[in-house]
């Protein structure tokens, strides 16, 4: 009889008296790509650094074929488990082989690196993963995708048993998705083990042989994939029956509100027009690097452009800097949430009101006027944290960037630029988020949407602009959004070959 | 039994002290503990003459730290103002002497240093923030420049007023206290309320804290931290008059010298991150106190002058260690 890989009998793991996973027996089968799926907080990352010796378990046991092992960092290195981390751990400065190889390099005599052995092996890697990525190719010159490869190639030089990928795909393109599937299933070919979470249940659905679902530290469900669909996995996720995951669309008016002309940054953006509605949402999709991001930076005075126009409810307008947008009305919620979004070290009042301030303080601040209105947003967007003094830091993803949204909607915008409003938050707040747009565009603000989840600028918009290399490539209406047709667009292929 | 109260009574002593937020009142404790030691350790410490003469003497590095914390609150650092406290306490003498030395030379004496000052500091502020150069870099460049340029104008000499009404200001005493130290406690009473009662107290923290989301928020980060240089050329510019005045004389060699040390010492040992982002003005009057105490009792017990800068090295390193012990136990 075959043992299972892993298998955890009664695994719990408190801090400072809470516990956040609760009594999970979990067995994990040999060559299987196994999912685990839950909201954040569910317990997901909780158990993996269990499983890679991060944490030690406050009650129960880990059994590795079999036997009980009390695992270290060490001694799950020692037995072949890898994590792949969502930052990836490469030296940017080296190159391909030597970052496979960094601690465990190939001696010669004198102990001088043996870099020829290193590069063939690292060739035979790559070419048994089927990657193209060239053994001396800097870390710097390659894509995520490429990187991610080189992260995997690394766990398998060493004779890795089981792959933990957490979230692998949020950085990915549609493409480079494909690429990573097609290696995982190879890996399984080769019997290697694999622990997939991810928030994207479509991708669980087409990847995983079975899934784990977590809830609030708690083991509900193990079953292969086949019996289960999105929904149901949703469904269980949450706890409760999921109805209508988009809110309807609204009809824009016709009134526009802003108007972009012949916009262009040097290499980023191209000569790029359109026109926003009064109440419209208006989504933008492309692959990463298209210059949606770009686009918006420039729109609200982050970058400079070196031709085009901007016009505000038919009136031009130049915006040079973040506070000229804001006086023109218009909000951004950036894309890197920790990076740009909001100060981890500010709690939640001062946050919320950073963009907003002058309206706080005639001379010196009120301080309980901000309190108020910081108590208001922590209501209304169902923000969860400990009080109004707690450091953001404390907070979750989810609740982090409702505390970035309150900060821009603070500013009393009648045009929005939402960038990746859902990246990395659990499907409760992704809803809340998209429920909060609507409320918005009723109330004749109008949003420009960004994002790179096609389904939801399927779900939410009733005019999708796709942007390729700078350029905007094309415009869908209505029943024209699909993914196909924005995935043509976004790559081009309509236009002959693909990439 | 006497045992077991005993341990009692000390688990008792444990929680409390574990309750205590040593990051906000750890300096306020330090200041407290060492005041006790001083008070026991010599008779003439608590001698009310003795405990204006401290106050006064950290008054010149205080006031220059007051705006030093903000400085420092914003990421950069400034390592000029030694120098420029003795340049501003030249050109301070060099217009009292002018203009005859009388009550109206005197204001117009404080008032070229510290707009003298705030241009200094915006030389500062404006390569850092418009050249974007490190703030370290500028203002070790400015600090060389800034001495080199009294010693050329004073030939290296000592620069003195020739009015008697002058030392009136840095000798005179209001209510009980020498008006140098009330100077810098409204001061800092006036720091402390812009520091967390107004916007620019509140983007100085963001700035500091991340820059990049500061400048998303909308935040001028360049202003923010273009003022925060000239903010504190003038605090240099009150403090070279009040040390100026106080010797009736500024010493171009040697005014001023590791004065820059002090108050950015101050400002650590008052609990402000030197990475920027948050800080307190309260916290940086108790660290030049605590420096300012440190160097009495040296005085008072006897101990050579020349070992008393390893004493105030070892209280900087010893309060940064308490800080980030207590910082770290709390994860």
């Amino acid at each position: 009889m075959e043992h299972p890989l892993i298998r955890t009998e009664g695994l719990a793991k408190e801090f400072s008296g809470v516990r956040v996973l609760n009594d999970i027996n979990a067995e994990i089968r040999p060559g299987e790509i196994f999912g685990i799926i839950g909201e954040n907080g569910a317990g997901k990352s909780t158990f993996i650094k269990l499983l890679n010796g991060t944490y030690t378990p406050t009650e129960g046991k880990v059994f590795f074929e079999g036997e009980e092992v009390h695992l270290t960092v060490e001694l799950a290195k020692h037995l072949g488990i890898t994590t792949i981390p969502q930052e990836f751990n490469l030296i940017s400065d080296l190159n391909v082989y030597e970052n496979i190889f960094l601690g465990q390099e190939f001696r010669k005599r004198l102990s001088l690196l043996d870099r020829p052995r290193m590069k063939e092996r690292t060739t035979e890697l790559m070419e048994s993963l089927r990657a193209s990525v060239s053994p001396t190719a800097q870390i710097d010159s390659l894509s995520v995708a490429q990187k991610q490869m080189v992260e995997i190639a690394k766990a398998s030089a060493f004779n890795s048993r089981l792959l933990i990928m957490d979230e692998p795909t949020t950085v990915l393109t549609p493409i480079e998705i494909d690429i990573l599937f097609d290696l995982m299933a190879r890996l399984r070919e080769q019997n290697v083990t694999i622990i997939y979470i991810s928030h994207k249940l479509k991708e669980v659905q087409r990847i995983c042989d079975r899934v784990m679902v977590l809830r609030d530290g708690e083991f509900i469900s193990v079953d292969p994939t086949d019996a289960l669909d999105e929904h149901r996995m949703a469904n269980r996720m949450v706890g409760r029956e999921m109805t209508q995951v988009f809110p309807e669309k609204t009809l824009p008016e016709n009134e526009v509100v802003l108007g972009v002309e012949h916009l262009t940054v040097p290499n980023v953006l191209q000569d790029i027009s359109f026109e926003l509605h009064k109440g419209e949402i208006l989504g933008f999709a492309g692959l990463g690097g298209a210059g949606r991001t770009e686009l918006a930076e420039t729109i609200i005075g982050i970058r400079k452009k070196s031709e085009g126009s901007v016009t505000i409810r038919g009136e031009r307008r130049e915006i040079r800097s973040p506070s000229d947008a804001i006086r023109h009305r218009i909000a951004y919620l950036p894309e890197d949430r920790q990076g740009t979004g909001i100060l981890t070290q500010f709690d939640v009042t001062t946050n919320i009101t950073l963009s907003s301030l002058r309206k706080y303080s005639k001379g010196l601040i009120k301080h309980r006027l901000e309190e108020e209105t910081a108590r208001e947003y922590v209501n209304t967007f169902d923000i969860k944290t400990a009080s109004l003094k707690a450091r953001l830091e404390s907070l979750s993803g989810g609740n982090q960037q409702k505390v970035s949204l309150a900060k821009s909607l603070d500013t009393d915008p009648e045009i929005f630029i939402f960038d990746e409003p859902t990246r990395g938050i659990d499907i409760n707040a992704k809803m809340q988020v998209f429920s909060f747009i609507h409320k918005l565009v009723q109330e004749g603000i109008s949003c420009i949407f960004i994002s790179s989840e096609l389904e939801e600028v399927i779900g939410m918009c009733s005019r999708v602009l796709v942007m390729r290399e700078g350029r905007i490539a094309g415009e869908l209406k209505g029943g024209a959004i699909g993914e196909e047709s924005i995935m043509q667009l976004a790559t081009g292929v309509t236009q002959g070959g693909a990439r | 039994m006497r045992g077991l109260t005993g341990t009692l009574k000390e688990s008792r002593i444990v929680e409390i002290l574990r309750k205590v937020n040593f990051e906000r009142y750890g300096p306020f404790i330090a200041l407290l503990v060492l005041f006790g030691i001083s008070a026991i350790a010599s008779p003439y410490f608590l001698q009310i003459r003795n405990l204006t003469n401290i106050l006064r003497q950290v008054s010149y590095t205080g006031i220059i730290a007051l705006g030093m914390t903000f400085v420092i609150i914003s990421g950069g650092i400034d390592l000029s103002v030694g120098s420029m406290t003795a340049l501003l306490g030249g050109i301070a003498i060099w217009v009292l002497n002018g203009l005859g030395g009388g009550v109206g030379a005197i204001f117009a004496a404080i008032l070229a240093a510290v707009l003298a000052g705030s241009a200094a500091g915006a030389l500062n502020g404006f390569v850092i923030t418009k050249w974007r150069v490190a703030p370290f870099i500028v203002t070790l460049g400015t600090m060389s420049i800034f001495r080199s340029l009294i010693l050329f104008a004073s030939n290296a000499s000592v620069v003195r007023s020739t009015s008697s009404l002058y030392p009136e200001l840095g000798m005179g005493y209001f209510i009980g206290l020498p008006i140098p130290v009330w100077i810098m406690l409204l001061l800092a009473a006036a720091f402390h309320v812009i520091l967390y009662h107004t916007r620019y107290g509140r983007y100085l923290c963001a700035v500091g804290s991340n820059e990049r989301v500061a400048a998303y928020a909308a935040i001028k980060t360049v202003w923010v931290k273009f003022f925060s240089y000239v903010i504190v050329g003038g605090t240099v510019g009150i403090s070279a008059v009040l040390l100026s005045s106080r010797l009736n004389s500024i010493g171009s060699t040697n005014a001023g010298s590791s004065y820059e040390l002090d108050a950015i010492a101050a400002v650590i040992i008052g609990g402000t991150s030197l990475s920027g982002g948050s800080g307190s003005i309260v916290g940086t009057l108790i660290g030049a106190i605590i420096l300012g105490i440190v160097n009495n009792m040296l005085n008072l017990l006897g101990v050579s002058p020349y070992l008393q800068g390893t004493v105030k090295g070892l209280v900087i390193i010893g309060a940064v260690l308490i800080q980030r012990g207590r910082r770290r136990g709390q994860f």
